[in-house]
């Protein structure tokens, strides 16, 4: 990420870069659940599929993201920096925003005349277990690269009692996986 | 706006105490509540804008909010966007937007940029990767939080329960792609819940 390669596509041809930007703009017409829920396509299209960046590498993205304040949606930005630098992350981000975008504000302005309020129930009621699957599937395919280190994995449900047992901020879980991280016990 | 859809009564939306003033005022409002916001925004959103701004009533915010969360997108930005557009129309919009994620994309880049200068040092590997864990863990929790919330879903919990599980092994285990299973499931789960919603409506009216 350093460099003159930043300012390269990291070995991407121009047709690679447009297929991110549209399959990242497909993604962002089934984001219902918010961009996070994402993830693990996302994983599967980069690392899986391209082999454009490897797993540890999309891992980070997302954990540089979690560390930093903002909405979660800028782990899209590191991830298309990582693939393919600066245009990379133009791609990814201008792919997920603009679609989903354009059509909140075309609904949002429409919202006032009378719109069908079965159909908008039925499609909040109908996705929430699809929404929440994913979430689940994301968290796995996260833990995955951590098989065989021992201490890594006990960071996983550490963390999930941390956020359900405790009403304190995130950041200090995020902070103990760094120090435990870099004492080399993960 | 204050339309309630199929309620029996009217809902009376309270309108805010206050509104903001020029764009800048947005932009500056936006960027400084996404600069508070670690491990999620929304929580920070509501007591910027509803508490301490109060530029939305309470009622306005759920409203936004719901709606927010049934459009694609990620929805504090969703959310961002509606209100900028409400009060200065599309460039609003933009302003609102760019607000929330300007100032933490510089920083998330500048984390980035330090971390590719040292990431060969193997401290700062490890606690990347310590770091990775708990992102796993932080979104483990999200779907423990919000599962029990199916047992109210009008679907029943068994086709929840199946819709849920069929994602997580499809999309995690599988590693089928996501547009065919959202299609197929989705469409399926928004048929049954269409079905069982009018089913309801008709049996209350």
């Amino acid at each position: 990420m350093n460099g003159a390669a930043s300012l390269g596509l990291h070995g991407l041809a121009w047709s690679d870069v447009l297929h991110l930007a549209g399959h990242f703009a497909l993604l962002s017409l089934l984001a219902v659940g918010g961009a996070i829920t994402l993830a693990s396509e996302m994983q599967r299209y980069l690392v899986v599929e391209h082999g454009w960046i490897d797993a540890l590498q999309f891992n980070t993205s997302i954990a540089i993201a979690q560390a930093a304040p903002g909405p979660n949606i800028l782990f899209v930005a590191l991830l298309g920096w990582s693939t393919a630098g600066p245009l990379g992350m133009l791609a990814t981000m201008a792919g997920i925003m603009l679609p989903s975008s354009l059509i909140t504000f075309v609904v949002g302005r429409l919202r006032r005349a009378r719109r069908d309020a079965l159909a908008v129930q039925a499609f909040s009621v109908g996705l929430a277990p699809l929404t929440i699957g994913l979430l689940l599937a994301t968290g796995w395919v996260l833990a995955l690269p951590l098989l065989g280190r021992p201490l890594s994995m006990l960071l996983v449900p550490a963390t999930v009692v941390f956020m359900l047992k405790t009403n304190r901020s995130p950041l200090w879980m995020i902070a103990l996986g760094a120090v435990v991280g870099a004492l080399g016990g993960a | 706006m204050s339309d309630a859809g199929d309620s029996p009564a009217p809902l009376l939306v309270e309108a805010a105490p206050r509104v903001p003033r020029s764009k800048t005022e947005l932009f500056i409002a936006f960027t400084w509540l996404a600069l508070q916001g670690f491990g999620g925004v929304l929580a920070v959103t509501q007591r910027e804008l509803v508490e301490r701004r109060r530029w939305l009533s309470k009622e306005q915010f759920v409203e936004l909010l719901s709606l927010s969360q049934v459009l694609p997108g990620p929805n504090v930005i969703n959310l961002s966007l509606m209100f900028g557009d409400r009060h200065f129309g599309w460039r609003g919009a933009l302003v609102a937007v760019a607000g929330m994620l300007g100032a933490p994309l510089l920083i998330v880049l500048g984390l980035a940029a330090i971390y590719a200068q040292f990431r060969t040092v193997p401290q700062v590997a490890g606690a990347l990767r310590g770091m990775g864990a708990v992102a796993s863990g932080l979104i483990l929790s999200t779907a423990f939080r919000l599962a029990p919330t199916l047992k109210r879903n009008p679907m029943g919990l068994l086709p929840c329960t199946l819709s849920l599980g069929t994602t997580a092994l499809a999309i995690g285990w599988l590693r089928w792609p996501l547009v065919w299973v959202v299609l197929a499931l989705g469409l399926a789960g928004f048929a049954w819940a269409w079905h069982r919603l009018s089913a309801q409506r008709r049996s209350t009216a």
